[in-house]
């Protein structure tokens, strides 16, 4: 039987011919990712258990974007990012990209992308549980914790369970009101949180194919969502052409086998799609915009690694542009490169900016901000029983601050449309 | 590892996610300093809402106001227990409470690797709604060597499915002490 695309990169990583679903094999890992949460005591597992002899495995593979706790005057918060900064220093690492710099760029996993780490056909380990987004490059990508992550970085090495994999094939050419948020809230109605666990998500079909690199990162970002351990499309000239722009790294192209294994295949045509939402509190709990129109908002919230990516912002401003937000907005650009275009991208002549700001939105700062709620000064933090619709990508209770608010996760257009009147709107109104 | 784990349970409901068993603004205190570290153990579960928190009865705090710990050592969920974000702080936060072992229909995959590999708690898998069974505050047992769990209150016993392949890594007590013993790092 042939293989899927994540069984050859895991085989590729592990040094063997073939990899099959369930053995447990060691990786070598090409690039750890942490961040200012989960990087510190990384640093303080690995320096406890390798003492003096803790050598960092290879430099040049480590990388460090402080993000989720960033403009917060927290002390403890703030402790941590001095953390990174002084190991930073002190190990010369350089691939640390420091808060209050120039080279600071914010949410991490957008981060990778535009900073030319995410190569297709290698395998990278991050402390953060949407590292999955890495797989719209065609690599193998996954989230770990501390312990694990000190391990690869004194070792370049980590034990993993070969996933089986579930397909799903999206067909049809996209209407203009369904985004990839629509795609993957479907694929979480229908297998639930736990339909992912150890398994990877494949993506493909016409409509995958045709998304941008933005576009597919929200579908691969959500396989967590799902339990899953990756998400994955394979790579196409459009990632080639991504990539080529941002690293002179050699990349190997892997594509699953006509006859590779899967543990399900579903199949959808995207023509009949409509714009969906997951209800408070879970990422499964799906349902259509249009039945749960009109619930009263007391906020919008356009940001994180799953919805504050430039395409995300290009999509809410075509309704935004000209008219004025009802309820408070924020608008959070994941990384420093997609606010700086925010500065670029214009409706009319209108920049993108000019266009959140005329209409009264907040725009707030690069960083993860209130995705995860965050110590209490953080922007948009959920407060009380809010209701908030979001294009985030978790409403667990108390996943944006307060544990009473109810969090709605849509797609950018959705959050736009429900802006714009202050309750829960289906983007086809707008349209 | 001991033989045999005895204490009172505590019950939650399903799809237990990180964020409840430990809310993101507390994710930023030393989990090496000894005396900061400990509110981790303090805050643990202060994310599940009051009226899910030990079930069946509910209400019920997992740590009593401004104490450290918690008088539950064995905490019950259901299906796809820890899933969410990848903060090995959850597990952390458990153990630092007083937790020894959860048992859960299953779990997501990084909390579970980041019980056994950080050596904090033993996650057990069962096949059955165990949270459906069990009550808060019953007093329960388990038997490692034999994958059982046993409620004096009700004095029923039900089996644990084995821990398989990551047994050797919880007995060397976590994955740096087990990478040692078998020869993989100095």
């Amino acid at each position: 039987m042939g293989m899927t695309i994540t069984e050859k990169i895991l085989a590729k990583s592990s040094r063997r011919k073939s990899v099959v679903p369930g053995e447990n094999i060691w990786l070598n890992v090409d690039v750890l990712m942490t961040h200012d949460v989960c990087g510190p005591p990384t640093i303080g597992i690995w320096k406890k258990e390798f003492g003096d002899k803790a050598k960092i495995w290879d430099k040049q593979k480590l990388v460090i974007f402080p993000d989720h706790y960033i403009f917060t005057k927290n002390p403890h918060a703030n402790r941590n990012v001095e953390i990174l900064r002084a190991f930073a220093k002190e190990y010369d690492i350089p691939n640390y990209y420091d808060v209050g710099t120039e080279r600071y760029k914010g949410v991490c996993h957008i981060a990778l992308a535009e900073e030319g780490y995410d190569i297709p056909g290698t395998v990278l380990f991050g402390t953060d549980s949407h590292t999955c987004t890495s797989g719209a490059f065609g690599m193998f990508s996954t989230g770990v914790g501390n312990t694990d992550a000190a391990f690869i970085l004194g070792t370049g090495k980590i034990w993993e369970k070969v996933p089986e994999s579930l397909l799903f094939t999206f067909e049809g050419e996209l209407p203009q009101y369904i985004t990839a948020k629509d795609l993957i809230l479907r694929v979480l109605g229908d297998i639930t949180t736990n339909g992912g666990t150890y398994r990877a998500l494949e993506f493909n079909g016409d409509a995958v194919f045709s998304l941008s690199i933005d576009e597919r990162m929200t579908l691969t970002n959500m396989a967590i969502e799902a339990g899953a351990m990756n998400g994955i499309i394979e790579a196409d000239e459009i990632v080639e052409n991504y990539i080529k722009e941002r690293s002179d790294k050699e990349y190997e192209i892997f594509k699953s086998d006509i006859d590779a294994g899967y543990k399900a295949k579903y199949k959808y045509n995207v023509n009949e799609f409509i714009p969906l939402v997951a209800k408070p509190h879970s990422p499964d709990n799906i349902d259509t915009v249009k039945n749960v129109k009109g619930r009263k908002l007391t906020k919008c919230y356009i940001g994180s690694c799953t919805g504050g990516k430039l395409s995300d912002f290009v999509s809410a401003a075509k309704f935004i542009f000209g008219n004025e937000v009802r309820v408070p907005t924020f608008i959070v650009p994941a990384s420093t490169y997609v606010a700086q275009q925010l500065e670029v991208e214009t409706i009319s002549g209108v920049t993108l900016k000019n266009v959140f700001e005329k209409a009264g939105c907040v725009i707030a700062q690069s960083s993860c901000a209130a995705c995860l709620g965050g110590p209490m000064d953080t922007i948009g933090r959920a407060q009380d029983n809010e209701v908030i619709i979001s294009t985030t990508n978790r409403n667990y209770p108390g996943r944006m601050g307060s544990k009473k608010a109810e969090v709605y996760l849509a797609s950018p257009l959705t959050v736009a449309a429900s802006a714009l009147t202050g309750e829960i709107t289906d983007p086809r109104d707008f349209m | 590892m001991e033989k045999s784990i005895k204490g009172k349970a505590f019950v939650l409901g399903e799809n237990i996610d990180t964020d409840q068993i430990i809310p993101a603004e507390h994710l930023v205190y030393s989990l090496t300093d000894p005396k900061e570290s400990q509110l981790y153990g303090k805050y643990a579960f202060s994310g599940v809402p009051l009226k899910e928190s030990g079930l069946p009865n509910n209400n019920i705090p997992f740590v009593n106001g401004e104490e450290l710990f918690s008088e539950y050592s064995i905490v019950i969920g259901g299906s796809n227990f820890g899933c969410g974000s990848s903060r090995e702080h959850a597990p952390f936060a458990l153990m630092k409470a007083g937790v020894k072992v959860v048992i859960a229909e299953s779990y997501a995959r990084i909390f579970y690797r980041n019980c056994v590999d950080g050596g904090f708690i033993i996650p057990y898998e069962v096949k059955e709604k165990l949270n459906k069974i069990i009550s808060t505050n019953d007093e329960v047992e388990i038997l490692l060597d034999e994958n059982k769990l046993i409620n004096h209150t009700t004095k029923k016993e039900y089996p644990l499915n084995p821990l398989g392949d990551i047994l050797p890594i919880l007995k060397a007590g976590n994955l740096f002490e087990y990478a040692r013993q078998s020869g993989m790092i100095l």
